[in-house]
């Protein structure tokens, strides 16, 4: 199996973030807008990974777990939030209507 | 142990200054006027033991002690250091004893005043300046205590500040002393250039090894009088110190007798051996000091409120002063300051106490017949008035004025090329002046005090108040006794401890001398009695006032005053009246005057471009905060998605900064 040369592998992870903050930046739904946080954060991880293939090193696939075990935990964290508006009635997933901390 | 004592008896009442400006307001009023008291009887104390401990064992150079250094210059030192020797040492029992004895009057005469805490802090920081003034070894030092003890001076007078006048009167007592100041500093400066030092020692030193060309000498000399001059009073900056009158009583008693007015003329004694190098400067002196004493003494004559009489006496007096260190005699000049803050802070107190029995009323026309009601204060107001005019034999006055005269009378005051004043001359002035006086305070004290009575003599005077007023006629009486003229008894103590080495020659004095000193008082005093004094005196009313508020006492009165007396006309009005209007219109006194309404407008422009200015700024700063603020604040316009792009934006700007840079 012939490694990803570095240059491509961070040419796909800019892709993959700039996917991830436009997904943020347009869309309007949480669950998109989480998705696109995962993409953003799989894109970091992407960097890590050829980076530690680069130099061969394994600390670029211990930061990817960890970078993993993060995304999942604020996944979690999202859903939770989701799911709490959804039990005290505000059933909506618009980003925009819940700016209650505006100045 | 002296070295130890030395600063503590400055120490005493600087703590107290500070105490009682710190604690304005929380500390009781009733504590302040202890807490002063006890600092400055203090300080009383250790002076006493200081002169115990020198006088026991007389050490053969001065004590001098450096507290620290003041400011490291290449060839200049420049310390803050202490020395005693005779001189200082006297000085500071003058200061610190009267001024104990004023401090004591002062807690109950200040007791119902608002502002004690103030009133007691500035007193003994007053001592306090003045202590440093006559301690320090170095004329750097000493400018110090110069500038503090007109500070004080300003503090105390414009006391009551709500009343306009009194602030007129201490921004008088402020510029035309600070006309001095400023004078002195530039002879500070040349001498310091000169001989690249301002210890009083070495500069000396440099002065009689004639280290110093003879044309900056005397610069330096004019310079340095024209400070002492301004300080004391002397013609022509004597205006401020009959306005002086403004602050309270113990105020006035204490810039009188122990503080200010006296500082010129330690100055004058300590650079003595300065001055004995400059004869023409000497004779200037000494003519200033003998016309200060007459004019001084024909103002005295015709003013009608107490306190200005008195202050115009202290002029007078000072004038005497003046006149002896002209001669070069300081040691008789010592003698008559160390007399006459005796029995001038009596007179003064007295007068306080006389002037809050009869309702505040100062003038002594409206007074009249208190020797029935205040036969103690009128006992210690003759005592005063005794050893001002010198009364023979019974008063310090007599004493010390009679050391002066006798020495004046031998003296010769080069004038340059060859001339010389007489001394008879002066002699003749001087005792003129001293009939004067006689006759103006024994005025003051027959209208006050003889005759029918014209006020309500109201309440007692506490025992607090009357303890200082024995104890400085005690001191008014007895003080002369240390010094006296060879015609009665070979006693030189006082000569002999300023200055061991060269006593006065007294002995050639003839006894007539003696005689003439001793008669003009008494002739002044009948003359007086049969002016005011007698069942029915030739003189009883008021000094008409001319038109014009501030001329009330001009040359007309007193012509119209001396009309029914026996002394011709032209030989001694007309002197009489151009001394008086000297007196009156002098120059400092208008460009005093210009100077403060100058300052006036000065400050009233600065007021209005600052407030310009600032509203200016104030205004801009607000929009300024407004729009940045509205700016910010819909930045924080609560939605998640903004905040991602602002993220965005920064994380965007900070690569792009650091690609480029």
């Amino acid at each position: 199996m012939t490694a990803l040369p570095p240059g491509d592998a961070l040419l796909l992870a800019v892709i993959l973030f700039s996917t991830g903050l436009a997904g943020i930046l347009i869309r309007r739904n949480l669950l998109f807008m989480l998705m696109s946080i995962d993409i953003m954060l799989n894109a970091a991880a992407l960097v890590f990974i050829a980076a530690g293939a680069k130099w061969h090193d394994a600390t670029g696939q211990v930061m990817f777990l960890m970078i993993l075990a993060l995304a999942a935990t604020e996944t979690a964290a999202g859903l939770a939030i989701i799911l709490r508006l959804h039990a005290r009635g505000r059933p909506s997933l618009d980003a925009d209507t819940g700016n209650l901390l505006r100045g | 142990m002296t070295e130890l004592l030395l600063p503590l008896t400055v120490l005493a009442p600087l703590a107290a200054a500070v105490i009682l400006f710190l604690s304005a307001g929380r500390l009781p009023a009733r504590q302040a006027g202890p807490l002063a008291t006890a600092a400055v009887g203090l300080s009383a104390i250790i002076s006493t033991l200081l002169a115990v401990i020198v006088l026991s064992a007389p050490p053969s150079a001065p004590i001098r002690i450096t507290l620290w250094n003041w400011m490291t210059l290449p060839g200049f030192p420049a310390e803050i250091a202490f020395a005693l020797d005779p001189l200082s040492l006297l000085m500071i029992l003058i200061v610190t004893i009267v001024g104990f004895l004023i401090h004591l009057y002062a807690i109950r005469y200040m007791q119902n005043d608002p502002d004690t805490a103030r009133f007691f802090g500035s007193m003994t920081l007053f001592v306090a300046a003045m202590l440093v003034l006559v301690l320090s070894s170095d004329l750097l030092c000493l400018f110090i205590g110069w500038e503090g003890v007109g500070l004080c001076s300003w503090l105390l007078i414009g006391f009551w500040y709500t009343d306009p006048a009194n602030t007129a009167a201490a921004r008088k007592a402020f510029l035309i002393t600070r006309t001095g100041d400023a004078a002195l500093l530039c002879g500070l400066l040349l001498l310091a250039t000169r001989t690249g030092t301002l210890r009083i020692d070495t500069l000396l030193q440099a002065v009689t090894s004639g280290q110093i060309p003879p044309a900056p000498l005397t610069a330096v000399a004019l310079l340095l009088l024209t400070g002492a001059l301004a300080k004391s009073a002397q013609i022509p900056f004597q205006s401020w110190l009959p306005d002086a009158m403004a602050g309270p009583t113990p105020t006035s008693a204490l810039i009188h007798a122990a503080t200010m007015v006296t500082a010129g003329i330690y100055l004058i004694a300590r650079l003595h051996v300065l001055f004995a190098a400059t004869p023409a400067v000497m004779t200037l002196m000494a003519v200033i000091g003998t016309l200060t004493l007459l004019m001084a003494a024909c103002n005295a004559l015709v003013q009608t409120d107490l306190k200005r009489i008195l202050a115009w006496s202290t002029v007078s007096q000072l004038g005497y002063m003046f006149l002896a260190l002209g001669t070069g005699i300081w040691q008789a000049a010592l003698f008559h300051l160390m007399t006459h803050a005796f029995f001038k802070a009596l007179l003064f107190l007295t007068a306080g106490a006389i002037i809050e029995r009869v309702r505040h009323e100062r003038n002594i026309f409206h007074m009249g017949g208190l020797l029935r009601a205040t036969p103690g204060l009128a006992a210690a107001f003759l005592t005063g008035a005794a050893a001002l005019a010198g009364l023979p034999l019974i008063t310090a006055g007599f004493y010390s004025k009679e050391l002066i005269l006798s020495s004046v009378w031998q003296a010769t005051f080069p004038v340059g090329g060859g001339l010389a004043l007489s001394g008879h001359v002066l002699w003749s002035l001087a005792l003129a002046g001293a009939f004067l006086t006689t006759l103006y305070i024994f005025r003051c004290f027959f209208i006050v005090f003889s005759g029918p009575p014209q006020t309500e003599i109201s309440g007692t005077t506490p025992r607090l108040m009357t303890i200082p007023l024995a104890c400085l006629s005690l001191l008014s009486l007895l003080g002369g006794i240390v010094e006296m003229p060879d015609t009665l008894a070979p006693v030189h103590l006082f000569t002999r401890m300023l200055d061991p080495s060269h006593p006065l020659p007294h002995t050639s004095d003839p006894a007539w001398l003696l005689l003439a000193g001793a008669l003009t008082p008494i002739a002044g005093l009948a003359l007086a009695w049969t002016l005011w004094g007698s069942a029915n005196p030739v003189i009883r009313e008021a000094p008409v006032p001319t038109p014009g508020a501030h001329r009330v006492l001009t040359a007309r009165t007193v012509e119209s005053r001396w009309r029914p007396g026996i002394v011709p006309d032209a030989l001694f009005l007309r002197p009489l009246r151009i001394l008086n209007r000297i007196g009156r219109y002098d120059l400092p006194d208008r460009l005093s005057d210009s100077i403060s309404r100058a300052l006036c407008r000065a400050s009233t422009l600065a007021a209005q471009t600052r407030t310009s200015l600032i509203a200016h700024l104030s205004s801009r700063t607000l929009r300024i905060t407004r729009e940045g603020s509205l700016l910010l604040g819909r930045m924080q316009n609560g939605r998640v998605r903004w905040y991602a792009a602002w993220i965005a934006t920064g994380l965007c700007a900070t690569l792009a900064a650091a690609m480029l840079a």
